[in-house]
């Protein structure tokens, strides 16, 4: 899952690549280059990937359709997806009103609040699950006990496992929308504003239509990383089996209990789920999108 | 009057962009703002249209109070010189965008959009994308989309800037005759003279934050008020204590005038029908004098050839400033 994702997010912004390289003469250098970015592509990505692929498929679809006959499998992969939507949804709410606040305005501070923004890249997933339970747990947490009183459970529970996959999956949106931004820069605004048009109708119908490619990206990416998190999860899901159990952490489950046939499958299930998002975005977009 | 500005004042940390500007614009001219980059002259435009806030002063658009109107409430028309053209939206849609959001009828769009476009000869135009577009097409666009919305003023900041030599003429008569067929009021900000006096029916020269002069271009390049916007205008020399246009100085091989200066010609460059001269003076001044081909080649002019220098008759002088060089 990791390694999809930082591929993903190495890709240049969209912006950027609009504009093709001119053709370079091919030398033995080119040649020499291009094997050694495919080899180490394949040793890296492609057979580990394919691996998953045929193991999953070692006989037939019988076990992706064990999967499904499994109810505590079928609630972990639930509540995968409905972890990842909700992180998703958040994410894209807040990516899109920090990323204007950044490019936008000034404001004192504003380069910390940048620095922030990528702690969640830089600091181990299990770091972030672990900062939660001491803010959040329900025993000794520092907010925690108070949110236990009024009936609301954080910590192992659905809210926790948001909170974790939500934190982990912050900085994608942002980074994918703040270049877009500024490449628009401001004038088209200004241009509505001057033709009448107040701050809802300027973010309608200028403001996300041009940043749409920006968001669907952004979009793709959380929920990619939303749908593999595991480190962070772990630690403040509690791991309880038909409950808080996720997809990835029933993988690890499967995998530790010699069930490597249900393993692969669930891998390949979540693999797949995040390949198709990035091959669909990657057909739908327009070659020449502002 | 249809615009009116007072005692503007406006920096940037410590950089004065205006400093007390008063200026009054007349209705249904064109009006252009002119003066080196860096002047000033943007800023005013701006914060006449609302899309920058003035530190203080009032400005006044038809006789309405508009200093603290938001720019969307105060219907003016902008033009940017890069474009500003929604990307994303048709040619039709860009120009239609001022009156979809005025909430007016589909066919009545539908019609203003069409005779818009036919107005700035994008009709055939009309399903592409701006990127579809030359630059010179899409600020044609950008400025049928100001129209539009039939602002009460039209403000166009460096419109032709991004254009090259040629496109930017064609277009600077083209708004001329579409000025004289619109006949809005119109300011557009400019740092080139020539694009000036050439289209505008009243010039403001601002430079340093500051207006040097308000008048016709008749009135500037004849009457400048000072040695800036003298040179602003046009090529200027000196001789003796005046500032004066190289075209404007008497050429002889003899002194046959009283007061006239001597000099020798240090350089001789022809361009077309003009010939252009260094003249180094007895009194230590480099003058450069322009005269033509034909007047040239009788007085047998050389490099080296002695000659004696006065200002011509009905010539524009101006007191020759400390600073000026």
């Amino acid at each position: 899952m990791a390694d999809t994702l930082v591929h993903a997010d190495a890709a240049p912004a969209p912006v950027e690549e609009r504009r093709r390289p001119p053709r370079v003469r091919k030398t033995p250098t080119t040649y020499v280059l291009r094997l050694v970015a495919a080899a180490y592509l394949f040793f890296l990505v492609a057979w580990p990937v394919s691996l998953v692929v045929t193991n999953t498929f070692d006989d037939g679809f019988s076990s992706i359709q064990a999967l499904f006959e499994d109810p505590d499998m079928v609630v972990a992969l639930q509540l995968s997806a409905y972890v990842a939507v909700w992180s998703v949804v958040i994410n894209t709410l807040f990516g899109v009103g920090i990323s204007l606040l950044l490019v936008r305005k000034e404001f004192p501070g504003k380069r910390v609040l940048n620095a922030l923004l990528d702690i969640p890249l830089s600091v181990s997933p299990i770091v972030v699950g672990l900062a939660l339970v001491l803010v959040y747990g329900g025993r000794n947490g520092w907010f925690g006990p108070f949110l236990l009183d009024l009936g609301f459970q954080v910590i192992f529970s659905t809210p926790g496992i948001i909170m974790a996959t939500t934190f982990v999956a912050l900085p994608l949106m942002i980074r994918e929308i703040v270049p877009v931004l500024e490449e628009i820069g401001i004038e088209q605004e200004q241009a509505a504003e001057s033709l009448g048009a107040n701050g809802l109708q300027r973010f309608w119908r200028i403001t996300l239509p041009s940043i749409k490619w920006g968001i669907v990206y952004g979009v793709v990416l959380t929920l990619a990383r939303s749908l593999g998190e595991f480190g962070a999860v772990k630690v403040v899901s509690g791991n309880v089996l038909g409950q808080t159990r996720t997809a990835t952490l029933a993988v690890e489950e499967k995998y530790l209990n010699f069930d490597q046939q249900g393993a692969y499958a669930t891998a390949f299930l979540l693999a797949m789920v995040s390949v198709a998002c990035i091959v669909v975005v990657a057909i739908i977009r327009p070659k020449n999108h502002a | 009057m249809s615009i009116e500005v007072k005692g503007l004042n406006k920096k940037f940390g410590d950089f004065v962009a205006l400093d007390d500007v008063n200026v009054t614009i007349p209705t249904g001219q064109l009006t252009a703002l002119l003066g080196p980059s860096g002047g000033g002259k943007s800023t005013l435009l701006r914060i006449i249209a609302g899309l920058e806030k003035a530190d203080t002063g009032s400005v006044t658009i038809e006789g309405n109070e508009a200093t603290h109107l938001p720019a969307q409430k105060r219907n003016v028309g902008f033009v940017f010189q890069h474009y500003a053209v929604f990307k994303h939206m048709t040619v039709a849609k860009n120009v239609a965008f001022g009156l979809e959001i005025r909430k007016r009828p589909k066919d009545e769009i539908e019609h203003r959009v069409q005779e818009l476009l036919k107005l700035v000869h994008l009709s055939q135009f009309s399903h592409r994308l701006p990127s579809q577009l030359s630059g010179g097409q899409r600020q044609r666009m950008a400025l049928a989309r100001a129209l539009a919305v039939e602002p009460s003023v039209l403000l166009l900041d460096e419109p032709f800037g991004a254009l090259d030599a040629k496109v930017r003429k064609e277009l600077r008569d083209w708004l001329r005759r579409l000025h004289d067929d619109v006949h809005v009021t119109t300011v557009f900000v400019t740092h080139d003279q020539e694009e000036a006096l050439e289209v505008a029916d009243e010039i403001v020269v601002i430079n340093e934050g500051r207006v040097e002069q308000v008048g016709t271009p008749d009135q500037l390049y004849d009457e400048p008020a000072n040695d800036f916007v003298m040179s602003f205008l046009g090529e200027v020399t000196h001789l003796g204590g005046v500032s004066l246009r190289p075209h404007d100085i008497e050429l002889e091989t003899s002194p046959m005038l009283a007061g006239a200066v001597e000099g020798t010609v240090s350089r001789l460059v022809r361009i077309g029908f003009e010939v252009r001269l260094h003249v180094l003076t007895v009194d230590g001044d480099e003058v450069s004098v322009v005269v033509t081909r034909a007047h040239a080649r009788s007085l047998q002019l050389q490099e080296g050839s002695t000659v004696w220098l006065t200002p011509a008759a009905g010539a524009t002088v101006v007191p020759r400033m400390a600073t000026a060089v």
